[in-house]
């Protein structure tokens, strides 16, 4: 099987079930966007993806590997990088050191070169912050960091959370421009959870959208911005 | 000179409190533990050192053995029981404090084995060096070889551990992990192995400061408590959170220390450490270095 595929995805937190047998697939090189309002489960559900939480019931696989009961620091090796929610990145540490930290499990300290330089030539900005400690940085700034680190880990599939949270429009569309080029350029599969669901949508191949943790529609971006009834219900325009 | 003297002494005294501090504070900062039982394991690695001096009748042969001792007991610890009973004890109010608990248990299990094996009687780990003080003059200051190697010893360590932290792939991971669990995960940290780590340099610190002040003193399975009590002190006078501000406390604590001993008198040994600790939580409650924010959470 390629790409993503999940299926009967279940999870709960104690008796509350947050994600409801939800089926999906991403195919490789495809940007999905998981649109939903907040509690719709889109977070729990990455969450689950990565390793973070078990999920309770389902499957998902990733090249026909399963990715459950698996933790998230072996999921980074095989590829599967999850940006968690909120800039993820440590307030503590430089620039420099939050994006060395991403290639510091890996063996080919090279490609860890070239890998950090692709980053600063996608976010020149963090150049010039290097030696800045992370907590300086603006929101923007911190997404483009977080998002740097998990490319230093040559992702295959990139697992993103609410990139553009309390961030200004205009740096939004840098973030999802950035977004936009990494998979075309890296041939990356995204997996973009967001509430923006417009400025996801637009970038995105396919859709998936979920409300309290079952799945509402999915399919092509086109199709679910083209459906009058999706739209007033969810995608709230 | 008396000023000076009593400095000398606080400087001594207050490299070991550095030492012990830091381990705590190793600990807490990736466990949120504070590990009580590190004064039990600081007597067990120095009682290891006293088995190598009584095998070999070598002073500086035994330390490396205490301190290999230290960081191995205290990597077991972590690893076969802290961490285990913390991922039992996810949930709910015992979350908090069941770890903390562990700690005092860990401590009076030690306790009692290092009663067994070695008696409850003091016996003498010596060093070659002499307790007497340097002479300065005609005058002899408090201060002995002992004395400076204390300060030499945790010196050393401490410049090890700033290097390690600031400029190796490891610190960096300890730094990140202790931080920022979740986020160090999903870089690819093993966190879970890295805080092993982590509390087996701890570990090595709480040897050194044992290893360090016995020949000052004596060994006896709770001759190291006080010492617990002045570390501690020590940690949270330096934020808790902060390997900087552990050594800071530790000899801002011993140079106190000292200074009441000499011009209050030694009938209030035992509470000037409390009423340092006072005084600073009053002045400066998170401590000179401690951090503003909380730590992320797990």
């Amino acid at each position: 099987m390629n790409g993503l595929v999940v299926s009967d995805f279940s999870v709960s937190h104690g008796a509350i079930s947050a994600i409801n047998k939800v089926s999906f697939q991403v195919e490789k090189g495809q940007l999905a966007a998981i649109i939903g309002s907040n509690g719709a489960g889109k977070t729990t559900l990455l969450r689950a993806l990565s390793g973070l939480i078990p999920a309770s019931d389902g499957t998902a696989t990733w090249s026909g590997q399963s990715l459950l009961e698996r933790k998230p620091e072996d999921l980074v090796r095989d590829g599967i990088v999850h940006v968690s929610e909120g800039k993820s990145v440590i307030p503590e540490l430089n620039v420099k050191e939050n994006l060395a930290l991403g290639g510091i499990w890996r063996k080919d300290k090279k490609d860890v070169a070239a890998a950090t330089d692709e980053v600063f030539e996608l976010f020149p900005r963090l150049r010039e912050r290097i030696n800045q400690s992370a907590d300086t940085l603006s929101g923007g700034e911190r997404q483009m960091l977080a998002i740097g680190r998990a490319l230093i880990a040559r992702p295959k599939l990139l697992l993103l959370d609410e990139p553009s949270l309390g961030l200004a429009p205009l740096v939004i569309e840098q973030i999802f421009t950035a977004i936009n080029q990494l998979r075309l350029r890296l041939g990356l599969t995204v997996v973009l959870v967001e509430q923006n669901a417009m400025s996801a949508l637009k970038i995105a191949d396919i859709g998936i959208i979920l409300n309290v943790g079952h799945l509402v529609a999915s399919g092509t971006s086109q199709s679910l911005l083209n459906d009058s009834n999706l739209r007033s219900a969810y995608l709230g325009y | 000179m008396l000023i000076l003297d009593t400095l000398f002494i606080g400087l001594s005294s207050g490299a070991i409190y550095s030492l012990m501090a830091l381990a705590l504070v190793l600990v807490w900062r990736s466990t949120r533990v504070v590990n009580f039982a590190q004064a039990g394991q600081a007597i067990l690695s120095t009682y290891l050192g006293y088995e190598v001096m009584s095998k070999t009748h070598n002073y500086w042969v035994s330390i490396p053995f205490a301190i290999i001792g230290g960081a191995l007991i205290a990597a077991f610890i972590d690893a076969a029981l802290m961490r285990p009973l913390e991922k039992r004890s996810r949930q709910g109010a015992v979350s908090q404090i069941a770890p903390v608990i562990a700690t005092l248990g860990i401590l009076g299990l030690i306790r009692s084995l290092t009663g067994m094996i070695w008696g409850n009687a003091y016996v003498q780990y010596t060093s070659p060096l002499s307790g007497k003080g340097y002479m300065i003059g005609h005058h002899t200051i408090p201060f002995s070889p002992q004395n400076l190697i204390i300060v030499i010893g945790a010196l050393i360590v401490m410049v090890i551990f700033a290097l390690i932290f600031k400029f190796t792939n490891l610190g960096l991971a300890l730094r990140a992990s202790s931080f920022q669990p979740e986020i160090s995960r999903l870089a690819g940290i093993r966190v879970d192995r890295i805080r092993t780590i982590g509390w087996a340099f701890a570990g090595a610190a709480g040897a050194v400061a044992g290893a360090l002040v016995t020949p000052t003193t004596y060994l006896s399975p709770n001759s190291l408590d006080l010492l617990l009590v002045s570390g501690f002190v020590a940690a949270v006078i330096g934020g808790l959170d902060s390997l900087i501000g552990a050594v800071l406390g530790g000899l801002l604590l011993g140079v106190g220390f000292a200074f009441i001993l000499q011009y209050v008198g030694t009938s209030v040994t035992f509470s000037a450490a409390f009423i340092i600790l006072m005084v600073v939580l009053f002045i400066r409650p998170r401590g000179i270095l401690g951090s503003r924010v909380g730590r992320g959470d797990a």
